[in-house]
């Protein structure tokens, strides 16, 4: 066996062999062999015995010269050699010595390139097995003995354990360029190992499994093998990747006494790259995240839109593997049909191809893989799509091959053609991804396969057939090696079919008129123009027939290709990309509004005729006749101007609302699953709306943290999210934390009196915890009671869901007794009946304005509620949960006037200053005073009454919603929608794929909300 | 056995619950009464100021500016009269609290079941039914759910003893739920959420329109044995019924009148009408008027206006076509008293104050066909209405001091007004 030590020298000059060992080094041969069987021996394992014969050892070389050599995608040898001994690359470049016993092949015109690497694949494994319903209640306990206590964490999990090599999908996979892949069982969170395997049928696991426990994987997506709930959502999966984390370094510390197989198995692979399947922009951020927080590199598997998020994208300093699942055109033939698709559906048709360009221009590492295409063999398509948009050839090439590589660690034996890399290499009738260019051969570990054969000639042209006295046109276009043929007698057209291989033509066409078909076959010389053989004549007689060929043809077909993949059109990104984005992010501008109806939400109340100057995103100046300076003026004059509206229990903006896996989930967090793109933002400015905190659901008594937002739309998730955002977690009590209206009857808690016993454990534990921890103790870090031992420190609120009073009335009793207060009751829909108790504990109250009658525990939830909460000096203010309500809350407030005869201040002060105060934020915003910030909104009416419209809504001085502007998006959106309908309609009429009109999967959360 | 015994438990409590909360039916009407001095919203567009109304044995008799009083007269100087508002397609009484299985009548099992009657199982003493009258919501076209054909509507007035003492109406529609060309995934089957196309459209029409045929058919022998499914659907080829059609959009809506009219169905309304703006002229030309979706609601689709929910009535109205409101939607049974509110909301889109009242009063009368005696302040009509402090149609204002059902004075006082004054008393030592 050869070996080799260190790295060779660049084989673009001339390959050295100083430091191996040949036997003879000999000299160029002109030996010339067409096909030979080189590789029948060359990897039998030496210590295997053999008794079907006897033992032999090919150890000739092949050198394939005369080619166009890359040796990788920028290291190009005209006139260069390959050698290759034993399925690796001896050496490469120009002058390379050929030893004499070599088996030279002339690839003269050919290309040789090193062969693609898929570094995502599920190539050859077994499917995992779903686990069956068992019963309606879900499972809480894992099924695994022995392992985490999760059952979606299973790092434990080898690839190579589910792996059986499937030749057939090995073909196609060669087919479209590869050699090697890696393949993963894409089943959990914590995946375990994945396999590196070359795509060479001809020899035994030995040899093409490259390496058998490769990297650690991870994604978002539960084990389809377990039922156990938790996780239920992106955000608990996200809090059980970071606890998992957490243990592993506690359990490698030695300070859990039993075995955990999983954890082991995740520390044991913590040397090998680790992968994120992360499978979406915002998705690569969160996985970024968890792994920057851990010290983990993962290479993130983007879901290929990174070119919407391209600067978060970059900042992350992540490689990506980037699927090219690009979407088909919608077949929007039927108008009817063609309204249920977005614009922003349209837009990922028409701009997702530039993704791999985008990426490529800006420097971000990436490999490209056939990962979330339906078949490998939509690759080559979709890849050429790509080039079409403007990528780089080269840097396909790259994506391909030496990045691949150099992510899965291994550039030393694949991904180039540097000596002592495995021969994994294509060849080429020419320039690799040209239209015209055909792949011949695709060698993996030095074997052979052919894809197209190199011997065929390219017989595409025109040509004349004359045969039985007539004379046909016959056009021969398409692949060189499966040409297609139209057949014409004068103007008729014969339906044809083709088939040429091994250099025979075999052709048949069928006349029309009589129905009856001619066949010829006939093959096709070395030398010459055209070919010749014989026609069977539908009467079964046979003539000889020779087609002559002509002038013309392809070069007709190439201007035709030319003008099809003119540069497509791309339609601009808008800030969120979706309609109603905006092309250009609104700018911050200093305001002054004249003359305006203010109100305060302060003592000073309602002020008439007055101006308000905003500078610098703040409020500068409240009075009368004030002086623009540099500041727009805005003429206010019969209209009303207002601090905006704050809503307190929002469930918008985000992917996730429930964590309901557990009976708490104070480890999740509503921060991690921001969603900037809800069309709901917008339609929440349009009511006046600025802040929001959008709370965890009510599945659990102990829920997750929240996000408390501006809506800035247009900005990213962390744009949106409140800097020094004031700590807030959710709490629920009553019917939907005891699951009283759904089949659930296995989770503690079942009643009311289980709720109280819940929080009461939780507060031990976490006061425990605290203590502990306080003393200086080692601790197991665990981010669930971290996040209570905050509530007991005073550092994190408590926004709870509530309806009776019996249980509102624990609550408190709990808190007290823990030494804290009840932030918020949210809901509180019988806070009426312990007004008194509330003011006394201190706690606000954030209600609905009349809902009632939708369960049980609101018979006896009444309109006055607020007005009642209010007048006994509870904080008191109008939420939606929402996403029709929360955009109209200023009706909302106005409905206490009438239930309860509230003031119009008081009544307007619900929506603004008073959920400020319950939210904390009421130095901030929620009110018109000088320096807070000039969240603003104009109505065209008393905000209470329902004619009102806001007509302007203001954050921070930058207008986010405008009336006008608002009519500009919607023609905007409809020029937009009927240019990329009429663009799709061409796609179609030009022979491209399209798929069936799909409506949006727009979900509108609530409380409630679980699956 | 626990849950059996849970659901048994609950069902005494709600019963027991319901059935003591409900305020007394108001006796019949004995003696003239004079509302006199109000701006009267006639429900026809018009307004009467300083006007003065007055009701004998539950029938308007006079009606005008300076026209003698009778009876008692109330001073309503300052404030407002109204016609009772109507709630069409509405399932009040059918239901109490959404969550509890057992106190929801609204939905019975079959595809086509129009002899599925409504008014049988309507809830007179329901809490959410008292709930509406201190809102100036007084009438309710009681409409079964879900299936192809869902049942017969009958129209009542809401406070009275039982279903029959209730009734204004009966059986006055049948309902229909038109299939959609585009169907939402089966998640739960793994499915994707989206929209797809309804593979199955052509097919549930073909069943439509079978029906339809074997119903008229049925309608002309004598000899065969009973039907009652078609039967109930006898009305519609007379014109005694009205067909109800739930359809949103615009394909949907053009295939259901002209499958309706083709089958010689003789009247026929759109229930939801998402789309109807984009048809206004075919929905005129055809004489079909709208019960629109629920102006509290969301744009179906992303790109849609934000406010389009909110622009809809009026778009339709200029068209010429006659629209009336409904509240159909999530917990709409407790929504149906913001009804005054929905129609308030239009005018901030520039509609007209007294045109926004006709779409909750005179129009849906009209489109009921109960406008002989119902939704307007006229001569010879019902008295049923109600005074209110300032706008009715606006939430700080709709402050109402009297209300009459057939000229009966109704108690404004519910469960939820019980509950607030007990509550008041004990803060502040009453």
């Amino acid at each position: 066996m050869l070996k080799y030590k260190g790295v060779l020298p660049k084989c673009n000059k001339s390959a050295i062999f100083s430091n191996l060992n040949f036997e003879n080094i000999m000299r160029k041969t002109t030996l010339l062999l067409l096909c030979c069987f080189f590789s029948s021996f060359i990897f039998a394992q030496e210590y295997f015995p053999k008794n079907d014969g006897v033992k032999e050892q090919n150890n000739n070389y092949i050198a394939l010269t005369n080619a166009t050599l890359f040796i990788t995608p920028t290291e190009k040898v005209k006139n260069g050699t390959l050698l290759i001994q034993q399925g690796k690359v001896v050496a490469s470049g120009k002058s390379v010595v050929i030893p004499e016993n070599s088996v030279i092949i002339d690839l003269k015109g050919k290309h040789i390139y090193p062969s693609f690497i898929d570094p995502y694949t599920n190539f050859g494994m077994k499917k995992p097995k779903k686990a069956k319903r068992n019963g309606r209640s879900a499972q809480y306990k894992p099924s695994r003995d022995g392992y985490y206590w999760n059952d979606h964490i299973r790092p434990d999990q080898n690839a190579i354990d589910y792996f059986s090599y499937d030749k057939k999908l090995a073909k196609e996979y060669r087919n479209m360029g590869f050699g090697t892949v890696t393949t993963l069982q894409m089943d959990g969170i914590a995946r375990g190992t994945g396999v590196l395997v070359a795509l060479n049928d001809k020899d035994g696991a030995a040899q093409r499994i490259l390496d058998d426990a490769l990297g650690q994987y991870f994604s978002f997506e539960k084990s389809v093998t377990s039922l156990q709930s938790y996780p239920t959502s992106l955000m608990g999966a996200m809090a059980l990747l970071r606890q998992m984390y957490h243990d592993a370094s506690w359990y490698s510390k030695g300070n859990i006494a039993t075995k955990d197989r999983a954890l082991e198995a995740l520390l044991n692979n913590k040397k090998n790259v680790a992968f994120f399947e992360a499978g979406s922009k915002s998705n690569n951020l969160r996985a970024d995240n968890i792994g920057d927080q851990f010290g983990v590199d993962y290479i993130l598997v983007g879901g290929g839109d990174e070119y919407e998020m391209l600067n978060k994208t970059k900042q992350t300093n992540a490689s990506f593997i980037i699927p090219i699942n690009f979407p088909e055109a919608y077949d929007v033939s039927n108008p009817y049909a063609a309204k249920y698709i977005s614009l922003a559906d349209m837009r990922d048709w028409n701009q997702a191809p530039i993704n791999p360009k985008v990426l490529s221009e800006n420097d971000i590492t990436f490999a490209l893989t056939t990962f979330k295409l339906k078949k490998p063999k939509e690759f080559t398509k979709k890849l050429k799509k790509a080039f079409e948009y403007g990528f780089d050839k080269i840097k396909a090439l790259e994506s391909l091959t030496t990045v691949p590589a150099q992510l899965l660690g291994k550039s030393d034996e694949i991904g180039s053609l540097k000596p002592g890399r495995y021969a994994n290499f294509l060849i080429t009738s020419g320039a690799l991804f040209d239209d015209e260019t055909t792949l011949y051969e695709n060698w993996v570990q030095g074997t052979k396969n052919v894809i197209n054969t190199q011997d065929q000639k390219d017989i595409r042209g025109n040509y004349k057939i004359t045969s039985g006295g007539k004379t046909y046109d016959v056009a021969i276009t398409g692949d060189v090696s499966k040409p297609k043929a139209t057949i014409k007698l004068g103007d008729v057209e014969y339906p044809s079919k083709m088939d040429y291989s091994a250099n025979w033509v075999t052709l048949s066409f069928t006349d029309k008129e009589t129905n009856e078909v001619f066949r010829t076959t006939g093959i096709v010389p070395k030398q010459g123009d055209g070919f010749s053989g014989k026609m069977v004549n539908p009467d079964g007689s046979e003539t000889d027939f020779t087609a002559v060929r002509q002038k013309g043809g392809i070069s007709e077909e190439k201007t035709k290709k030319k003008s099809k993949t003119e540069k497509p059109e791309i339609v601009p990104i808008t800030y969120p990309n979706i309609g109603y984005g905006f092309a250009t992010k609104p700018k911050q501008q200093d305001v002054l509004f004249k003359n305006a109806t203010v109100w305060t939400s302060e003592d000073a109340g309602i002020l008439n005729n007055t101006d308000v100057l905003v500078k610098n995103g703040k409020i500068a100046e409240i009075g009368q006749n004030l002086r623009a300076g540099g500041a727009k003026t805005i003429d206010a004059t019969g209209k009303h101007l207002t601090a905006g509206i704050i809503d307190e229990h929002s469930h918008l903006a985000t992917l996730a609302v429930n964590e309901a896996g557990q009976n708490s989930s104070a480890e999740v967090t509503i921060e991690d699953v921001v969603d900037p793109e809800d069309i709901g933002i917008y339609r929440d400015l349009a009511g006046g709306v600025t802040s929001i905190q959008i709370l965890h659901g009510s599945a659990n008594p102990i829920g997750g943290r929240s996000a408390i937002i501006k809506l800035k739309w247009g900005e990213d998730a962390d744009g949106l999210i409140y800097d020094n955002s004031p700590k807030f977690i959710k709490f629920a009590l009553g019917e939907n934390v005891k699951q009283s209206n759904w089949q659930s009857f296995n989770r503690f808690p079942q009643t009311r009196m289980g709720v109280e016993q819940v929080y009461v454990n939780y507060f031990n534990r976490a006061k425990e915890y605290d203590a502990k921890k306080k003393r200086g103790q080692p601790v197991r870090y665990d981010e669930e009671l971290e996040v209570l031992a905050e509530i007991l420190n005073g550092e994190r609120f408590i926004s709870c869901h509530s309806y009776v009073q019996s249980e509102i009335n624990m609550l408190m009793k709990v808190a007290e007794k823990f030494d804290f207060r009840i932030n918020t009751f949210t809901h509180i829909l019988e806070g009426y009946k312990v007004a008194d108790k509330m003011a006394a504990h201190g706690v606000g109250g954030s209600t609905f304005s009349d809902w009632w009658a939708y369960k049980y525990e609101v018979n006896d939830a009444i309109p006055y509620n607020a007005s009642i909460m209010n007048s006994q000096g509870v904080v008191t203010a109008i939420n939606s949960d929402d996403a029709e309500m929360s955009r109209r809350l200023n009706q909302e407030a106005a409905k206490s006037v009438k239930y309860g005869g509230m003031s119009e201040e008081d009544a307007w002060n619900m929506v603004t200053i008073n959920p400020a105060k319950l939210l904390h934020l009421d130095d901030r915003t929620g009110s018109i005073k000088e320096g807070k910030d000039a969240d603003l909104v104009l109505w065209s009416d008393n905000p209470l009454s329902v004619h009102a419209k806001a007509e302007k809504t203001m954050i921070e001085g930058t207008t986010y919603f405008d009336l006008e502007r608002d009519k500009q998006k919607q023609k905007a959106i409809k020029k937009e929608r009927n240019k990329l309908i009429k663009m799709m309609l061409a796609e179609k009429q030009n022979g491209g794929k399209t798929k069936p009109p799909k409506g949006k999967d727009k979900r509108e959360f609530t409380c409630e909300t679980i699956n | 056995m626990n849950v059996f015994y849970k659901i048994t438990t609950l069902v005494i409590v709600l019963i027991t619950s319901v059935s003591f909360a409900q305020q007394t039916p108001a006796p019949k009407q004995t003696q003239a009464i004079t509302i006199k001095g109000a701006t009267a919203h006639i429900g026809d567009g018009s307004v009467l100021e300083n006007s003065t109304i007055v009701f004998e044995n539950g029938k308007i008799t006079a009606i005008g500016t300076a026209i003698p009083t009778k009876g008692n007269v109330i001073d309503a100087t300052g404030k407002h009269v109204y016609p009772g508002i109507i709630a069409p397609v509405s399932t009040l009484g059918l239901g109490e609290i959404d969550a509890v299985r057992p106190t929801i009548d609204d939905d019975e099992i079959g595809d086509m079941i129009p002899n599925v009657r409504s008014l049988i199982a309507y809830n007179a003493e329901s809490k959410v039914v008292e709930s509406m009258r201190p809102n100036g919501v007084l009438l309710a076209q009681v409409t079964p759910q879900g299936g192809r054909i869902s049942g017969t509507s009958s129209i009542v007035q809401l406070d009275a003893w039982n279903w029959e003492d209730a009734a204004v109406k009966v059986d006055d529609g049948i309902h229909m739920n038109w299939p959609n060309s585009f169907k939402r995934g089966r998640w739960w089957l793994g499915e994707d959420r989206g929209y797809k196309p309804n593979k199955n459209y052509e097919k549930d029409l073909d069943e439509i329109r079978s029906f339809l045929v074997n119903a008229k058919a049925y309608k002309n022998t004598k000899e065969q044995p009973k039907n009652e499914a078609f039967k109930a659907m006898k009305g519609l080829f007379d014109g005694s019924k009205t067909l109800f059609i739930n359809a949103n959009g615009e394909k949907e809506m053009i295939d259901a009148i002209t499958t309706a009219k083709e089958h010689g169905v003789k009247n026929v309304v759109i229930v939801g009408g998402y789309e109807a703006h984009k048809i206004a002229a075919f929905l005129k030309k055809n004489d079909i008027s709208v019960l629109i979706r629920r102006v509290h609601s969301l744009p179906q689709r992303e790109d849609d206006a934000y406010d389009l929910p909110y622009s809809l009535p009026k778009l339709l109205t200029d068209a010429g076509v006659l629209v009336g409101l409904q509240a159909n939607g999530r917990m709409e049974r407790m929504n149906t008293r913001n009804m005054p509110f929905y129609a308030g909301h239009l005018v901030s889109q520039g509609m007209d104050k007294e045109k926004a009242l006709q779409l909750i009063t005179g129009n849906t009368a009209k489109i009921l066909g109960i406008d002989d005696s119902y939704g307007t302040l006229e001569k010879g009509k019902s008295a049923t209405l109600f005074i209110s402090e300032g706008d009715a149609l606006d939430m700080r204002t709709n402050i109402l001091t009297h209300v009459f059902i057939d000229g009966r004075d109704v108690s404004l006082e519910t469960h939820q007004t019980e509950l607030w004054k007990r509550y008041m008393g004990k803060y502040e030592g009453k």
